[in-house]
């Protein structure tokens, strides 16, 4: 277990705005009125309100990222990474999570219901984008009181939403931390969200996206998991975990589950289909495939940000590669911007964000300290 | 080598070097050098550096890092970014030196290189009387187990930027102590050279 402490018993909270008559526009010209967004709070602000962190959530997560809920025993998703002593430090600093729009977890989308019919959105959902969720996120920042945040951050499509942060509101933010995540979806990533959609839509369950009477298109829902938790692992930590071993130590010779490898995934899938609304699969895919900061949108030109930026990949990833996190750090190195760029060695490939506490988080606290304590009081005890 | 733990080339570059520079230190190990240039002399410094837990070290004194090797880290700067590029006890590391210091003289007003000196007298005698490979302070390292790929002297420095059309402005050249005023090519260690084009 880790040693350091844990934010204890948490409740989700629940921001609305975009009342009508003034809606929220999104990138795509479209309105969206009476927004929810779903969060959770950690640790304190302080007085000044220095000292926000707002952490942004991968594909599936939610607002819950740290402590528990009334009565569950498994903890919220970064909970490794935030708490008492951890690597985002509730003793230290706020932190704020909340859920996307076009999510499932309390936030407005596709499953909420559509204020003009009364009944859930289904297709009639917008398609949304990165920067439509970090806009719905400034509202709640604004909200909250908080002119600048200390820190954005997350992991994959977290790190998109931290990218974003700097590209809408840079001088909001004192400091972003994107976590084995791109610049943009390359055609790798978007096939990946095409299969994945596609096994949705073939499932004649989904019913062109109105099957909220009839319940979820549960076989392409699960198939769609499986794919995506093929290309979190890496092909080293599948053979740790799973190897070739067999569920019964034997082949059956049918189709059934033979391979601990293949229980794993149908597991996976199952349980996906009872937590997660397969209609904002599809939105919050296809906005992290329109997600494309490259050719200077990161930092537009002529402007000098005030961000400081640690940029963290994993050796196995291979679902957003090294590569791509060096292609933020040149673009940030172009800019002239205050940039430190980590490879970590991990074996988990994609997951290595949620597993890998120890090194995060040695990178994490310090970077955190010098954006907070202010890196440049020269002499004796720093720069 | 050290005075107040601070060793004597760091001492010299952090002479070298005016207050509130840019620097880019190549092959910047745990970031003693940088930390002491922000200290010092209020640099804005960044570093590059393949190793792991020297990256570790240096986010933890602040310090802006990039992980990887220097021959894959330089083609994004834009040109004159920095006023010091500094190359100190890494060029004897590297493949292409012709190619790298082309690349820290676009990037920097002036480049900062730090070597060990092959013709130091030591190593001449291991060489010329015991007929073994040299092992010297500032060359340290067995022949099978050594990160360097490149034995140059002082004379062969100087040899290359009289072929390259580079312009030396300073050149000190260090023993144990301090500085080796007179024949430095045959007393010398280490040597650090500011050159520009």
């Amino acid at each position: 277990m880790n040693k350091n402490g844990s934010v204890g018993i948490v409740t989700t909270k629940y921001f609305t705005f975009a009342e009508p008559p003034d809606p929220l526009v999104i990138e795509s010209g479209r309105a969206l009125s009476q927004v929810t967004l779903a969060y959770e709070t950690y640790g304190t602000l302080n007085r000044d309100k220095t000292n926000a962190i707002l952490v942004a959530h991968a594909l599936s997560g939610d607002a819950h990222a740290a402590g528990f809920q009334e009565g569950d025993s498994t903890p919220g998703w970064w909970d490794v990474m935030i708490g008492p002593g951890k690597a985002f430090d509730t003793d230290r600093y706020f932190i704020i999570c909340s859920n996307v729009i076009g999510g499932c977890k309390g936030s407005t989308g596709p499953s909420s219901r559509n204020p003009l019919t009364g009944k859930p959105y289904g297709l009639d959902f917008p398609v949304i984008t990165i920067a439509d969720m970090v806009e719905a996120q400034r509202r709640l920042v604004d909200h909250l009181g908080i002119e600048k945040l200390l820190c954005v951050t997350g992991g994959s499509m977290g790190g998109m939403q931290a990218l974003q942060w700097v590209a809408s509101y840079g001088e909001r933010v004192r400091s972003a931390i994107p976590i084995a995540t791109a610049l943009k979806h390359s055609p790798q990533q978007i096939a990946f969200d095409e299969v994945v959609r596609q096994s949705i839509m073939a499932d004649p369950a989904w019913r062109q996206g109105e099957y909220y009477e009839y319940g979820q298109p549960e076989k392409g829902l699960a198939v769609a998991r499986m794919i995506g938790h093929i290309t979190f692992m890496s092909d080293q930590s599948m053979e740790e975990k799973f190897s070739r071993k067999l569920k019964n130590g034997q082949y059956n010779f049918d189709f059934a589950a033979d391979f601990e490898v293949e229980g794993y995934l149908r597991n996976r899938g199952d349980s996906f289909v009872r937590r997660f609304d397969a209609n904002s699969y599809l939105y919050i895919t296809k906005a992290m495939d329109y997600f494309d900061l490259s050719g200077g949108r990161l930092i537009p030109n002529g402007n000098v940000l005030p961000t400081r930026f640690l940029v963290i990949s994993f050796k196995s990833d291979w679902l957003y590669p090294s590569n791509q996190s060096q292609e933020i750090v040149r673009e940030l190195k172009m800019k002239q911007a205050d940039a430190t760029y980590c490879e970590l060695p991990s074996t988990y490939g994609h997951d290595a964000f949620l597993l890998e506490v120890e090194e995060q988080t040695t990178l994490i606290r310090h970077f955190l300290d010098k954006t907070f304590n202010g890196y440049h009081v020269a002499n004796d005890n720093g720069i | 080598m050290a005075s107040n733990g601070i060793r004597l080339d760091h001492r010299i570059i952090c002479r070298i070097v005016e207050p509130e520079s840019r620097v880019l230190d190549l092959g910047c190990g745990n970031g003693d050098l940088l930390y002491l240039l922000a200290r010092e002399k209020g640099a804005k410094v960044q570093g590059i550096e393949v190793n792991d837990s020297a990256i570790y070290e240096c986010v933890k004194r602040g310090l802006s890092v990039f992980h990887g090797d220097i021959e894959s880290g330089l083609a994004e700067y834009p040109d004159r970014s920095f006023d010091y590029v500094i190359l100190n006890q890494s060029m004897q590391e590297v493949k292409k030196i012709d190619w790298l210091i082309g690349e820290a003289l676009r990037i920097g007003h002036q480049i900062i290189v730090g070597f060990p000196n092959f013709a130091f007298i030591q190593a001449r005698f291991m060489l010329f009387f015991r007929g073994k490979a040299p092992i010297t302070p500032s060359l340290p390292y067995c022949w099978h187990d050594t990160p360097n790929i490149r034995f140059l002297s002082i004379g062969d420095f100087r040899d290359f930027c009289r072929e390259k059309n580079l312009r030396v402005r300073e050149a000190h050249c260090l023993g144990k102590k301090g500085i080796i005023p007179f024949w430095p090519n045959l007393f010398a260690l280490n040597a650090i050279f500011v050159v520009t084009k």
